[in-house]
């Protein structure tokens, strides 16, 4: 193994001195020359251990060394040593590309001379030199990182810690940002990257597997995948019926963990996939000859689950207590040429789409592409400029009120009242959907029973674990049962586990007729959907299942793209048409 | 905190002139700054120049002449005379009791029936009546006092006239000296200078050093090779410069606008301004260390800088006559040495054995917040 760069010996960090440690006796090394990455949920203790290696925090307990300094004893040797990219980027919005980058210069005394030629290798890096005279606040997200990341990099540290670089960052930026990040390592520089996105973990040379504070793996990512060799495939052949045989499957003793991927499902079995699977095909209801299992080659996030003892099982209750919906494939959420204009600046340009009863539909596109503005007018929220939204037979822009009361809405931060016990959460929202009397309590008490929120229900909604203020938020959207359902980023930076519990009961309400509606720039979301509609540039560019996304980017060099590849071809073949247009 | 590179004294200066270069830049751009150093210290010179007096002239009042001598209505026309009273006279007391009672009329004078006959008995009582409204204690003793001026003037009068010579002939003539004309404008404006620069020092920095806490600039800057002295001086240096530009904006529009009189000299203002900042900035810096949210710090700052500097600096209210307790609370806040040294400076001149140990005790108080602030300040997050 390398020489260190990093070593960490039983280093814990609380905030409070009540409850769990925010780092709990960390023990780790980390290789010079390489790209190790921090990977977990959010919560997991990722920023904290960051902080820990930059000497901005102080352990309670154990010994970090950075580059043979102590963090607590010789921070100021180690600020001179390393590049520090905090979440946000730690950006000067108010300040142009080129000053803010003078600025990281001056602060960490690159000398005046021979600056020039150091500014221009990091703009043409970064690809920021046409931008140089721009303000730091009005770039895209992509671009802040990239200037982020040329700040950091202004005096050739020995060390790189970027802390979430990929957050709030469009797909094909953040494929350029690994890149950039791997000539670095090409260099001699040693590089820390935290993400709560299990794929990105794949990329790097090593990995610390964090959750709850704790290390539950440390090494190269493929010696943890390696775990589940042999045990991961593919069931096809079943894409009417892949919710309820996903939950079906799920509850199986052979089966830890079970995803939709498309148009199949994607499962983990306790055993070798050979007899597991023909035990598994033997015992599900319904087995039709179509029905096919194709090994398929490990990921990380397959270990995580493992390594965590399986994903959640069982029916979610929503599904048995719902009357099964009799007019399927009604057109519920219909929008018609749909157009936004704030100022001069269209937000979004005539995006059309009809979702049928029973059919979950996903608005993929990287921040600030106009699915959330999208979003909003369907809701009401926002009057549209052009065209027409519909929700349940109800024109939006002409009854907001009556189009409202058929959707159950659940917004991206959990935006429920943290100071109120689960029970008056509950309360509140039940009575501003006009539920009085026995109703409100029978509804209340079946929401508590259905999300399993009893043990909870008189703490305090802000110290729920973030499992639970999910289950909550869902709970308080669902109190006056809604047909539609919109989602906005439900499961962005939540853990694997916790996102397949969400989808347990997405996919239970959706068995049972109940119309989903998805933002998300998350692949793993994404897939979940039975169709997607790709927004860029306030642009619908493509509209389909995932696989026939996957289809259309389907080439000799990509046999088997991932969505996330689908995504990023075809947002390239948008932008390649724009320039021969122009 | 030792370290950094062997060149660390030449990297020292390049890395403050940066941070001022870029606070500089950060001030010039940003709205909020511009607002408060210029716009609301604009605002508040207007309000205090224009809006607030606290002088009372035209009170209006009633005059009830219930006596029909020709004494009477010679006292009668003393008080449609002053300068100070806009008044309505009648014959019944009744007519004005509803106008007290809402505010159109701050109170009543009576003239009683049996006012002739008294007044030749001599000797007794001033034999009117006077009936204010207390709902504005300081209005009310204007009224007072104000009518026993007039009642005072009337009777000297008299007493000329009819060449009698009694007690009243002698008469008191007060003078005041420095602003002769009593008018309030003459030491308000001049106090607001000390709250513009108050918001300036501590609200304004409190909340851009805030600011970058939230915005996690801050972080990205304590991971540099920066030291906490640079990070000290690098919001200190640009925020004195702001505060003494607005200084100087503010008293030009006092001298120029206001007319009021400017006796001390310029190094002087200079000196006092100067010193003043000191305790203003440490204590907007000291709040930004102990709360890293906007919201807080406006609120610390408004109830820690902002109103003491409002109220207990004998800006707006005489500390003299203030209860012990609050007298005693007045010495610790800054902006009451800078209060009283501007008056000192624009009313009565470059006086510089009052001036001295106020500058000393500013200076202190300056030096105190500011070794707290280095004594607190770690290059940590927590």
């Amino acid at each position: 193994m390398a020489e260190a760069v990093i070593s960490l010996a039983d280093v814990t960090k609380r905030f409070a001195a009540a409850g769990p440690p925010a780092i709990n006796a960390v023990t780790a090394t980390l290789a010079a020359g390489r790209i190790t990455g921090v990977v977990g949920p959010d919560g997991a203790g990722k920023t904290t251990l960051i902080r820990l290696m930059t000497g901005l925090l102080r352990p309670d307990g154990g010994r970090i060394t950075v580059a043979g300094h102590d963090t607590v004893d010789a921070a100021a040797r180690i600020h001179g040593l390393i590049g520090y990219m905090p979440q946000r980027f730690g950006l000067y919005e108010d300040l142009t590309v080129a000053e803010n980058l003078r600025l990281y210069a001056d602060l960490r005394g690159l000398p005046v001379a021979g600056r020039g030629p150091v500014f221009d290798r990091l703009l043409t890096f970064t690809g920021l030199v046409p931008f140089t005279r721009r303000l730091a606040g009005a770039l895209s997200g992509g671009m802040k990182q990239k200037l982020g990341l040329a700040c950091a990099l202004v005096q050739t540290p020995r060390l790189l810690l970027l802390d979430e670089p990929s957050v709030g960052v469009d797909p094909i930026s953040r494929r350029e940002l690994w890149r950039m990040v791997r000539t670095l390592v090409g260099d001699g520089i040693s590089v820390v990257w935290s993400t709560a996105y299990l794929d990105e973990a794949e990329d790097c040379d090593d990995v610390i597997l964090l959750n709850e504070g704790e290390v539950l793996f440390c090494g190269a990512p493929q010696d943890l995948t390696r775990r589940v060799t042999g045990r991961t495939c593919h069931l096809s052949g079943i894409e009417a019926r892949r919710r309820s045989v996903l939950a079906e499957a799920v509850d199986a003793d052979t089966v830890i963990d079970g995803v939709i991927q498309g148009r199949n499902l994607r499962l983990v079995f306790r055993d070798p996939v050979a007899e597991a699977g023909r035990d598994l095909l033997a015992g599900l209801t319904g087995v039709q000859p179509a029905w096919r299992l194709d090994p398929v080659p490990p990921r990380f996030e397959d270990a995580f689950v493992d390594i965590l003892g399986g994903g959640p099982r069982g029916r979610s209750a929503l599904a048995a207590g719902r009357p099964a919906g009799d007019r399927m494939g009604d057109t519920v959420i219909e929008a018609k040429a749909l157009t936004k204009r704030f100022g001069s600046f269209t937000a979004v340009d005539g995006v059309s789409f009809a979702v049928a009863r029973g059919e979950v539909f996903g608005l993929l596109g990287p921040n600030g592409a106009g699915k959330s503005t999208t979003f909003r007018m369907l809701c009401g929220l926002l009057r549209p400029s052009g065209g027409t939204a519909g929700v349940d037979g109800f024109d939006v822009a002409a009854t907001p009120a009556a189009a409202r009361s058929r959707i159950g809405y659940m917004a991206q931060k959990f935006s429920l009242y943290g100071n109120l016990s689960v029970r008056q959460n509950l309360r509140f929202f039940s009575g501003v959907y006009g539920l009085r009397g026995a109703d409100r309590q029978r509804q209340i008490d079946r929401m508590i029973d259905i999300f399993a929120l009893a043990p909870h229900a008189d703490a305090p909604a802000a110290d729920l674990p973030l499992g639970f203020k999910q289950r909550l938020s869902l709970a308080a959207a669902l109190m006056h049962d809604p047909p539609v359902l919109f989602l906005d980023e439900p499961t962005s930076g939540v853990d694997p586990i916790t996102r397949r519990e969400f989808w347990s009961h997405i996919n239970g309400m959706v068995e049972r007729g109940i119309t989903v509606l998805v933002t998300t720039h998350f692949m793993d979301e994404a897939e979940y959907c039975d169709r997607i509609a790709l927004i860029y540039r306030g642009r619908e560019i493509a509209l389909g299942s995932p696989d026939d996304l996957k289809a259309q980017a389907r080439n000799g060099d990509l046999p088997d793209p991932s969505l996330e590849d689908a995504f990023i071809a075809l947002v390239e073949a948008s932008d390649a048409a724009d320039r021969s247009a122009a | 905190m030792s370290g950094g590179p062997p060149a660390a004294g030449t990297g020292r200066a390049r890395r403050l002139r940066a941070l001022v270069v870029k606070e500089t830049i950060q001030v010039f751009r940003d709205p909020s700054s511009i607002l408060i150093a210029f716009v609301l210290p604009l605002i508040l010179l207007f309000l205090f120049g224009y809006g607030v007096s606290l002088d009372a002239n035209r009170i209006r009042i009633g005059l009830v002449l219930e006596d029909n001598t020709p004494d009477a209505f010679g006292l009668a026309v003393a008080f449609t005379n002053s300068r100070f009273f806009d008044t309505t006279v009648a014959r019944d007391r009744r007519s004005f009791e509803d106008d007290l009672v809402a505010g159109h009329i701050r109170g009543i004078v009576v003239i009683p029936a049996d006012f002739a006959g008294r007044l030749a008995r001599g000797g007794e009582a001033a034999p009117i009546q006077v009936i204010a409204d207390g709902t504005q204690p300081n209005t009310a003793v204007f009224v007072q006092n104000h009518v026993q001026g007039v009642w005072n003037n009337w009777r000297q009068q008299c007493a000329v006239e009819c060449r009698t010579v009694g007690s009243e002939a002698i008469g008191v003539e007060s003078r005041f000296w420095y602003n002769e004309q009593l008018l309030s404008r003459n030491f308000l404006v001049p106090g607001s200078v000390a709250i513009v620069m108050t918001l300036i020092g501590t609200l304004l920095t409190a909340l851009v050093i805030a600011r970058e806490w939230e915005r996690g600039t801050m972080e990205a800057m304590l991971a540099t090779p920066i030291g906490v002295p640079e990070l000290l001086a690098g919001k200190i240096v640009p925020y004195f410069g702001l505060g003494m530009a607005s200084m100087a904006v503010c008293t030009t529009i006092a001298i120029v606008l206001f007319e009021v009189p400017f006796r001390g000299s310029i190094p002087g203002l200079v000196a006092v301004s100067a010193a003043f900042l000191c305790p203003a900035l440490g204590q907007g810096y000291l709040i930004s260390a102990v709360t890293k949210d906007q919201f807080v710090a406006s609120q610390v700052a408004l109830y820690t800088g902002f109103l003491p500097a409002m109220l207990l600096s004998g800006f707006v209210f005489e500390i003299s006559s203030m209860p012990e307790v609050i007298r005693i609370l007045t010495y610790v806040v800054p902006a009451r040495y800078f209060v009283s040294s501007l008056q000192t400076l624009f009313l009565a001149g470059d006086v510089w054995a009052l001036l001295w140990p106020k500058l000393a005790v500013m200076l202190g108080f300056g030096v105190l917040f500011f070794a707290i602030a280095l004594r607190s300040t770690r290059k940590r997050l927590d």
